[in-house]
């Protein structure tokens, strides 16, 4: 099973929960999904005490482990202050860090995330950071005692997919043994079925299941490939090879049609 | 003659008591505001009644209950402007566009020349739009006073003060009927009113964009209401951040908005269910007519006829709770 700074996750599905057309129909989509995680925005949605209350009920209700992200921030110090309103909000270590450094492709701040990472970890928190594929980076967010990581498959709300195949490859090689989710950019559920194919041990998204005509049965379609990913990457598949051979002997078939 | 009380003069509150009144009704108010005012949420709305460009993200009873409102206004007198919609994207955001057609019904594709003949001021611009030509819209604030006056006018008393409860009671409260219905919730909406007299538009301007969405609402006067965020939260607070969007996407809409006189801006939460539709609550003698969301124009003519069925003929229309508890 799936254990993220100790804790045994059902399902190797996470999914957001902005942009759904209403609270029931995100309810909805964890349902019909199994998702095992859910994400939550904390800085839109606060704005003082207890204003985003109803809705953080909402989500506490889905009964799944909620992981707070600090999504829009821009600098390690809005990113610390909305992690440590995350903790009083939502009586969890976890946080999932964002530190946006490009406002126009949301691109990380590797930089930034790295300091932040690290101010956090000091502080008690069990850090997801939302990451690039860049294997240089990687190492550092470890260094700084992250033990989960969180590489994009695409810029956020692209829906793309896996925009950069040899680079996850790589990232995944190179920490065989770290947890990592595939987070960001997934469109489609045969992108995830891909990104567990190739070893991630689970995927994030939100948009392409909150703004599909039917969320709950684009969720569904979600987990039935991460399921699918996930045993085809157990399962150990075969060699593509370039020599065709055939599944059933033809020699000595009474009939040929 | 039955005598009806309803509480809260917002919108739902005044289009209850015009179906009771037209039903033959002694109809009493209570509202702390003497007019219609800031402390309502629909104070704050677009006032366009778009089914159709609603039906993007709403249920299909918004829809179809919702084409029934720009009759209901006109009947009442209110003015209702029924031009339609037209729905644009900035060139990289296309697809937007096409998933926007997708996912309604009621339009019809616009070029750049049939988009310059409906709005001159957007000609080369936006090389293609939707348009909705069955929408319309009114001026939410004409609107409110108008029903205001028009009740007054048939007798209608609007009492400050609410007193006892008893017999037959229409709560229209809002979000302030949170101590009686748990479930609602506050989902905050910011706006600003723009004064622009050199920019003229028929009828309501959407623009698609992926992060920062907008309406731009044609009002007398050379005035233009833009909106409108949707944050879960019900803080009334108006925000720098959301002002900064809503702005951009206005300038990037046309640059002169640039130039605008910002008049006000405005926040307010709506008060919504779960599953964003309405509600229509009976508890005893009293019936709660609540979480229009963000179509109190759009569907109070509908609830407020449904609401006065259940009282007076004893139906059950949809979005009815009976509530024993």
């Amino acid at each position: 099973m799936l254990r993220l700074y100790g804790t045994e996750i059902a399902s190797r599905l996470m999914l957001g929960t902005a942009q759904y057309p209403s609270p029931a129909a995100l309810a909805q989509a964890f349902r019909r999904s199994g998702a095992g995680i859910a994400t939550v925005s904390v800085r839109r949605e606060a704005g003082g005490e207890k204003a985003g209350a109803a809705f953080w009920d909402l989500v506490r209700d889905l009964g799944v482990a909620v992981l707070p992200n600090t999504a829009g921030c821009h600098s390690v110090r809005e990113a610390v202050t909305t992690a440590r309103m995350a903790r009083e909000l939502f009586d969890t270590p976890w946080i999932k860090l964002e530190v946006i450094g490009h406002a126009d492709t949301l691109q990380p701040d590797p930089f930034g995330l790295v300091e932040a990472a690290r101010i956090l970890i000091e502080d008690g928190f069990e850090v997801f950071p939302y990451t690039t594929e860049d294997v240089v980076l990687a190492d550092r967010l470890l260094s700084a005692g992250c033990e989960v990581l969180m590489p994009w498959g695409a810029p956020i709300g692209t829906g793309l997919g896996l925009t950069n195949i040899y680079g996850l490859r790589t990232l995944r090689a190179q920490f065989p043994d770290v947890p990592m989710v595939v987070d960001a950019g997934l469109g489609l559920p045969s992108q995830a079925a891909m990104a567990m194919e190739m070893g991630y041990d689970a995927v994030l998204l939100n948009t392409a299941v909150a703004k599909a005509g039917d969320p709950a049965a684009m969720a569904d379609g979600f987990a039935r490939a991460v399921e699918a990913g996930r045993l085809a990457f157990e399962s150990e598949p075969m060699e593509p090879r370039d020599m065709a051979a055939p599944s059933t002997p033809v020699i000595g078939r009474a009939f040929l049609e | 003659m039955t005598r009806a009380k309803v509480i809260g003069a917002g919108v739902a509150g005044l289009c209850v008591a015009t179906e009771l009144v037209a039903r033959g009704c002694e109809v009493t108010v209570f509202d702390p505001s003497p007019r219609p005012g800031p402390h309502a949420c629909s104070w704050w709305a677009g006032g366009m009644l778009a089914p159709f460009c609603e039906g993007e993200s709403a249920e299909e009873p918004v829809i179809r209950l919702g084409q029934e409102a720009a009759d209901w206004w006109e009947r009442q007198g209110a003015r209702v402007d029924r031009r339609g919609t037209v729905v644009v994207t900035l060139g990289r955001d296309r697809r937007e566009l096409y998933r926007f057609a997708r996912r309604t019904e009621g339009h019809e594709p616009l070029d750049a020349d049939g988009l310059a003949a409906l709005e001159p001021e957007l000609e080369g611009r936006f090389d293609r739009a939707l348009h909705f030509s069955g929408e319309a819209h009114l001026d939410p604030r004409d609107a409110l006073r108008h029903l205001r006056e028009r009740l007054e006018m048939a007798g209608v008393a609007f009492v400050a003060e609410a007193g006892d409860t008893d017999g037959l009671t229409f709560d229209c409260r809002g979000l302030a009927a949170r101590d009686a219905l748990p479930d609602l919730r506050g989902v905050k909406g910011e706006m600003a009113l723009l004064h622009q007299p050199e920019i003229r538009l028929e009828r309501p301007v959407r623009l698609l964009h992926p992060r920062y969405p907008l309406y731009v609402v044609p009002r007398a006067d050379g005035r233009f209401m833009i909106g409108a965020t949707q944050i879960e939260s019900d803080d009334r607070r108006r925000r720098v951040r959301s002002v900064l969007e809503l702005l951009s996407a206005a300038y990037a809409l046309h640059p002169a908005f640039g130039e605008a006189e910002l008049v006000e801006i405005g926040a307010d939460a709506r008060p919504a269910f779960p599953d964003n539709l309405p509600r229509l609550v009976r508890r005893g003698e009293t019936i709660y007519v609540n979480g229009l969301f963000r179509h109190g124009f759009l569907l109070a003519p509908a609830l407020a006829r449904m609401a006065v069925g259940v009282a007076l003929d004893g139906s059950k229309p949809e979005f009815w709770h009976e509530d024993n508890g």
